[in-house]
Parts: structure tokens; sequence; C-alpha cells
């Protein structure tokens, strides 16, 4: 069969599966659709918090980062797996106590504020907007290459998809749906990894293939990619060219950020009882733990497969004419480019005027089954897994867009005496907005989605985290100073980014930073001094009422959480 | 439960998690960034020491870490008698 109609069964089946869940699990209150009764078992909610987390960014994206960035790259992997010790030690136990289905109502309820609260909700929506953005594309990507549908057509089909199980069945549907397409991702993710490392190295395990001799030649893997990167003008694989108080800010804004997005958050409601929530969290850091530690893997294999392939083993470049498919078939997306400079008919990447390629990163992962000349069937997967990895976190984001506005906004502050199944139908509605504007989000991509990324864990680390860690952990934090303490943490953060990347982008460089932080690690700074301000102006203000740190005291301890509905 | 014992609970609680936290702060932050130059004279399973902490080991450490906390916390309410069921 070819690799077409492998792409057609396996996407088909695995989209099967989903319905089939979303039909299964139809709710019918307002907690289940939002927290899915909290019934779900802590290793299930560990696969889904792992699928739910693991976006297009992680399953197309990060290996090709890595891939192109070396030890640099090491900010994703460890500031998107660090986030979740703090997550199960500082946040996840205490909010699953609260009890309460959304982050703007912990917000709330703890400063005693529609402010506070309101602040929250706009937050959320936007960071969870920003994100949605980045999963269309990564749909887009895999339909437009592997089913050769129009992208337009792709994005419809996904979010037909997504609209069907996150408006039915809310948070179960999405959490069952979850459960499946993490396994679905997983394997897609591995089965070419171990093909590789096995060709390459001999291992089985990627994870020690990547340190090991390369097959034939006995030379060391990465002693080899360091010789290739000098030659070809790159900084050695192994050393990194970021300096390291960037380095340091970039992977503490991921790693709070990670903890501060509300749909990470959110999973964390649905399991039954405190432990099991911090049991959840371990759960779901094993399960992205697998991708995560195969990412630099597969990024190292796919860097040494690549050069290889383009520059010849001779390193002399190879005949245009006798270059494998694959680059026909992702020039054709407009990913890979060649450019004959010197008229001689070879191809030849480099980092000085010797290159002729100009190639996309995210392509690395799904371009690299095709490079190590996998069967058919592994190339199909990866397309699925792809899209998987994708509409999980779209359906996650989709629901907290949608309990953002149908509990936060309207319940909560605008139409306070609506009855639950009214509540309950205008989460529907605004779900189906929801679906309708990321539809609309991937179709016409605003061209900045790139630029807004380290907008939502900047946000979400200088003004969720804070919020949070200091209403647990400081009894005195009031209203005053949560209020103040996010605002200033926003606008410092957002005005460092939007000047970098849209008022004076030719200034975004390591001479014009403040301490030499990026826009893209700049959160940490802003989550430093929401906490800074947070506890100033709490504590020279008058403590918070007697019923709010009676709230504090009951979220300490764990016995006493509010009864889970079984599925 | 009593106001003394319940502080005294919370104070285990931030022991806890402070101990915890700083292995996980040395291992990452420490190991994978900052000394990670002076580790990769070293080797492990053929790769440079920093190296392999920056890629690899922090997020085996991440794993063990809350897996640990899991057990002492569980450990730790049963003690205080704050357990659930």
């Amino acid at each position: 069969m070819s690799v077409m109609t492998w792409t057609y069964l396996i996407v088909g089946l695995s989209f099967a599966l989903y319905i089939g869940i979303a039909i299964w699990s139809k709710v019918g209150t307002t907690k289940e659709y939002y927290v899915a009764g909290s019934g779900v078992h802590p290793v299930a909610n560990g696969m889904a918090t792992a699928a739910d987390w693991m976006s297009a960014a992680s399953f197309i994206s990060m290996a090709g980062l890595i891939s192109f960035m070396g030890r640099d790259g090491t900010v994703y992997l460890m500031g998107w797996t660090g986030g979740y010790v703090l997550l199960a030690m500082l946040l996840a136990p205490y909010l699953r106590k609260f009890g309460k289905y959304t982050v703007p109502d912990f917000i709330g309820d703890r400063y005693y504020s529609d402010t506070a609260r309101l602040v929250a909700v706009i937050c959320a929506v936007f960071v969870s907007f920003t994100y949605v953005a980045g999963q269309m594309r990564g749909v887009g990507i895999v339909f437009s290459r592997f089913l050769e549908v129009d992208i337009n057509t792709g994005v419809i089909i996904g979010m037909a998809i997504v609209f069907f199980y996150a408006v039915l069945g809310g948070m179960k549907g999405i959490t069952y749906t979850q459960v499946a397409q993490y396994c679905v991702l997983i394997f897609a993710y591995m089965v070419p990894a171990i093909f590789i490392s096995l060709l390459l190295t001999g291992h089985v395990l990627p994870q020690t293939g990547f340190g090991a001799d390369l097959v034939g030649s006995g030379e060391h893997l990465l002693d080899k990619l360091n010789g290739l990167s000098t030659e070809l003008g790159f900084a050695e694989y192994t050393k990194g060219s970021k300096s390291t108080i960037d380095v340091f800010c970039i992977t503490a804004a991921l790693m709070v950020g990670t903890a501060g997005l509300p749909h990470v958050i959110v999973r964390f409601f649905t399991v039954p009882k405190v432990s099991d929530a911090r049991k959840s969290a371990g759960w779901a850091l094993l399960f992205i733990g697998i991708l995560y530690t195969t990412a630099p893997a597969v990024a190292a294999f796919a860097r040494v497969n690549m050069i290889e392939t383009i520059n010849g083993k001779d390193g002399q470049g190879v005949m245009y004419a006798e270059a494998p498919s694959w680059i026909a078939n992702w020039e054709k997306t407009g990913l890979i480019k060649w450019e004959d400079k010197n008229g001689d008919g070879r191809m030849f990447y480099a980092k000085d005027d010797r290159n002729e390629m100009t190639i996309d990163r995210d392509i690395m992962v799904l371009a690299n089954p095709e490079i190590a000349k996998l069967p058919a069937w592994v190339i199909a997967l990866v397309a699925a897994g792809g899209l998987a990895a994708a509409l999980s976190t779209a359906a996650g984001l989709l629901l907290v867009i949608s309990s953002a506005i149908s509990h936060d906004l309207l319940k909560k502050m605008i139409m306070r005496d609506i009855t639950e199944k009214q509540e309950l139908l205008y989460a529907r509605i605004a779900a189906f907005f929801a679906v309708v504007v990321a539809g609309l989000l991937g179709i016409f991509p605003p061209g900045f989605v790139a630029q807004v990324v380290a907008f939502a864990f900047g946000l979400a680390a200088a003004s969720f985290f804070p919020a949070i860690i200091l209403g647990i952990f400081d009894k005195r934090a009031n209203m005053q100073g949560a209020i103040s303490g996010m605002v200033v943490g926003i606008v410092f953060t957002a005005g460092y980014i939007i000047y970098f990347k849209f008022v004076a982008p030719g200034d975004n460089n390591a001479e014009h930073w403040l301490f030499g932080v990026s826009p893209e690690g700049i959160g940490t700074i802003g989550m430093l001094l929401n906490i800074a301000v947070t506890y100033a102006i709490s504590h020279s203000t008058a403590p918070p009422p007697e019923h709010i740190q009676e709230l504090v005291d009951h979220i300490r301890v764990p016995r006493g959480a509010g009864a889970a509905t079984h599925h | 439960m009593s106001k003394e014992r319940q502080g005294a609970y919370w104070k285990e609680n931030l022991r806890t998690v402070a101990t915890l936290l700083s292995i996980w702060f040395i291992v990452s932050y420490g190991c994978g960034i900052l000394f990670v130059d002076w580790l990769d004279q070293f080797q492990i399973a053929g790769f440079p020491l920093g190296f392999w902490f920056a890629q690899q080991g922090s997020m085996y450490v991440f794993v063990i870490l809350i897996f640990v906390y899991v057990r002492l916390m569980n450990t730790m309410d049963r003690k205080y008698d704050v357990h659930e069921d």
C-alpha cells in the first residue's frame, strides 16, 4: 500500500475512535462538563494531561528546534518538564482541595474580588487563543503534506472533530479522547525513533543510542555531530551559543509558565482526591518524559541524517537530480528550498555562504521516517500522531476558553442567577464560538503566531503562577496585593515582549536586552516583580477577611475534598 | 484538628517541599545550566556529563522527585491524621 492509503487508513481509524469516545461520554451537568465530575483515575488523568500538554509544538517542532539549536535546545526539554515538579508540590494538591472548576475561580474567590477574576479571565482567554492558533497550524501542515488536501479543508476537518467531542462531552469527553490520543501519539513518536536508533547505533533505546557509536564507522555519534557542525560553520552540537543567564531565564519562564497554564492546571481538578492530584502529576510527567527524553535523540539522529543526505557522505554535496524523494515532496509544501548558487547542480547545507538550502525546522520530525527510509505505515503513523498531539491540546484549550466565558464571566459576574442547565448551554455555545475562532486562526494564520508564543508562557508565568502560589503559601496575601502584582507582572512582561517583537524588532539582541534576558525569558523577571509587589502591598494593607484565611487553612490539608462522580 | 497540630503539619510539609525543590534546582539549573561546561569534562555512558544532565538526566530526576514527594506526603498525611478516606 502507498503512504497515502496508509495515512487515510490510520488517520481515519484514529478519528473514528475519538468520535466513538465522544458519543460514549456525553455529559449532563456542569461539574461533568468542566471537570469530568472529578472522577478520573490518576493514571488516566496522567495520560490525558500528557496529551493535553504535548502539543503540535512538542510533537512536530521540538526535536527539529533542538536539532538546529544543539545544547541550547535544552531550554525546551527542561523548561517544559521541570514545571511539573512545581505543579505537583506547589499547586495541584491545593487547587484540587479548593475543588472549584477553573483558575479564575480560584483567583476570584481567594482574593474576594471580581476585578481579580476578570484579570484572570482575560489572561486565560488570551493565553489559550494564542496557543490554539499554533495547534491549527500543525493540523494544517500535516493534512497538506500527508493527505494532500488543501490546508483549509484540513483545518475544517480537524475543527469538526474537536467540536464534536468538546461540545458534547466537555471535560469528560476530552479526557478520555486525550487518553486515546496519548497512546496514538506516543506510539507514533517512538516507533520511528526506535527504528532510526537501531539503524544508526544498534541501540533499541534512543535515550542510550544517542550517546553511542555509529554502526559501520564506529565513530561516536556526538563527536561526529560536533565535527560536522564545526566544519560547516555551526557551533559545536554539545556546546551552546546562548548566554548562561538567558538560558537560565528562558528555562525558568517555561517551567513557571507551564505550571501556570490554565489548561494544564484544570486537569488536576478532575481527579477524585488530593493525593490523586499529586500522584497524577507524577504519572503525567512520566508519560511526558518518554517523549521528552526521546526528542533530543531524535534531534541528533535527524541532524546527522539530514546533513549526510544533503551534503553526501563525502561532504561534497549530492547532485540535486539524484536527491531522495523526500526533498521533492517537502519542496512542494515550501518548507524546503534549494537555490543552486554556485551552479554545480549539487545541494549543500552549511551556516556560511556555501549554504544553498533553506530548511524549515518543523519538518524534521515529520520527514524523519522518510529521511531514514522507513516503511510507508511508519510515515502514516507519524501523521496520525501529529494530528493527535495538535487536536488533544486544542480541545483542552477550547474547554478553558469555554469555561472562562460561561462560568467565570457569565455565571460568576454578569448573569449570576442562571440555572445549571442554562450555564451548560452557554458553555456549549462558548465552545462553539471558540472552535470557530480557532478554525479561522488556522485558516488565516496571523503572521505573528510564532512571535506570540513567548507571550503565552510569559503571561502565565507573570500572572497566574505568583497569584496562585501566594494565595496558598502566604495567608496574608490580599486583594490589593494580588491585583497590583498581576497588573505589574503582565504590563512589564507584555510591554517588554511587544517592544522587542513589534515596536523595535531590530533591537532584539543581547546588547539591548535588560540584563541580557531575551523576550522568551522575560516572564521570569515578570514573575519575580509580581511576587515582590504582591508581597509588599499585601503586608502593608489590611489582612484578608477571616473567611478567606479559613479558606486557606482549609485548602492546606487534604482531608475533606469534595466528592467525585464515578464514571 | 487543633491549630498547633495543623501548624506543625504545614511546617513539616514546607520542609519536605523545600528539600525536594533544592534537589530539583541543583540538578536542573545547577548541573544542566550553571555548571554544565565544567561537568562536560566528565563522561557518562558516552555523553559529556553536563550535556547529559541538560538533555536526559534532569528529566529522570524530575519524575523520581514527584514520586518521592507522593510517598512522603502520604506518610505525613497519615501521621497527622489528615489523609482522605
